[in-house]
């Protein structure tokens, strides 16, 4: 950039114009959707930083130290922006349209010399350019940060441990098995064994849409481990569909019991536990 | 030299490892065990490893290996109070010690023994 540009000059002289012009380009840009008393004051902090930004710093470095307030000011504008549930595409916009009002204070500043205008024309592409990209990617970070933030709760919420009876626990999968969440999963049940004293926990698969060779493997390792810390586990939940599929993968869940239904399973770990469901006498209605 | 003490409790053997477990720490044990089980005619051998927060490979098949050596020698080996880390760290590892009876605690261990060595008696 040269050094010589009247950019700054501008910013820092014509400011206050330059800010109603824009705003008023903003609002046309959007038909009136954004507010203006609650961009003008972001906006204002943005022109004000500008100017020793681009004194100081290199315009091809913005994300060096002497741009980090510019930077704050446009990551405040796009958060609240995205909050306000506008896209990325729009608070981007919102920067891109400071351009017409930034060209004509050039062109009136300039006047008649062609070159001069254009290569101050460049710069300020240039900068608005690279502003109005800063602002979609603080945006698209915020959203990962979201998605990443999701993930990990549902990692959590998503591997609950039951206690169905005195020593008899539950682990009721929902949702696909990779590796990530076995390790959760084993990691939460074999805690929770330790912490109750369990000596049988049943897996219930009924949530879990496909087994394949590698979920097999993965609940087979849950199932070791436990065995390991001396609890029995039995996978209950197993759908026919995922039977048979089990089968054909020549899957061999070894001497795992298995069970059809989580009741089933909790019968067999009943009787395991030298425990009995019977039927209570019955209630006496004849006097009714 | 370190050694791990061996208890003698009835007819069960007691080890509680207590320390960090090195290679020849375990290849002792193991000879150890071997010979307290003919000397004292044992039926089976609990090992605690509840104190244990490390293993590697070598220790998983030492412990399969003890469990092998008592087998032959007629006692069972129970394991317990394993760590949830020490026991994912060997599923990790491929070793799942087949073979070898486990319980959650100490007490768990001695039911399981106790049922077991009895149900032999009767059945003989």
């Amino acid at each position: 950039m040269d050094a010589i540009s009247k950019l700054p000059l501008i910013l820092e002289r014509d400011g206050a114009q330059l800010l109603k012009t824009w705003m008023a380009e903003v609002s046309a840009a959007t038909r009136g959707r954004l507010n203006d008393d609650a961009l003008t004051e972001p906006a204002r902090e943005l022109l004000n930083a500008l100017p020793l930004a681009l004194q100081k710093g290199d315009l091809e470095e913005i994300q060096g130290p002497h741009w980090e307030r510019v930077r704050e000011v446009l990551t405040e504008l796009s958060r609240t922006q995205t909050q306000q549930g506008l896209t990325a595409t729009e608070v981007a916009t919102l920067v891109f349209s400071i351009k017409r009002p930034l060209f004509e204070a050039l062109e009136q500043e300039i006047g008649k010399d062609a070159a001069a205008l254009a290569k101050e024309i460049w710069n300020a592409t240039l900068l608005v350019d690279r502003l109005g990209l800063f602002t979609t990617e603080v945006a698209l970070k915020a959203r990962e940060e979201v998605i990443s933030r999701q993930q990990t709760e549902m990692l959590e919420l998503s591997t609950p441990v039951v206690k169905l009876w005195e020593g008899i626990l539950a682990l009721p999968l929902i949702g696909t098995l990779d590796s990530e969440r076995t390790q959760v999963v084993m990691e939460s049940l074999l805690q929770e064994i330790v912490r109750s004293g369990a000596a049988i926990a049943i897996i219930d698969i009924t949530g879990v849409p496909t087994v394949d060779t590698l979920v097999a493997q993965h609940l087979l390792k849950t199932v070791a481990a436990a065995r390991l810390m001396g609890a029995e586990c039995i996978i209950s939940g197993i759908r026919p569909q995922i039977a048979s599929t089990i089968v054909h993968l020549g899957v061999n869940l070894g001497d795992v019991a298995t069970k059809a239904t989580l009741a089933d399973a909790f019968a067999v770990a009943l009787r395991r536990s030298d425990l009995a469901v019977v039927r209570s006498a019955p209630a006496r209605n004849e006097q009714g | 030299m370190d050694r791990i003490p061996i208890l003698k409790m009835g007819p069960f053997l007691l080890v509680t490892i207590q320390v960090d477990m090195h290679d020849q720490l375990a290849m002792t044990l193991q000879e150890d065990l071997a010979e307290k089980i003919v000397s004292s005619h044992a039926r089976a051998v609990l090992i605690d490893i509840s104190a244990l927060d490390m293993v590697d490979s070598f220790m998983g098949r030492m412990l399969g290996t003890i469990a092998s050596t008592s087998r032959i020698l007629d006692a069972e080996t129970v394991v317990v109070g394993m760590r949830p880390a020490v026991a994912i760290t060997l599923v990790e590892l491929g070793i799942s010690l087949p073979g070898v009876r486990t319980a959650l605690n100490v007490e768990k261990g001695m039911d399981l023994l106790r049922a077991s060595v009895n149900g032999a008696e009767r059945a003989q």
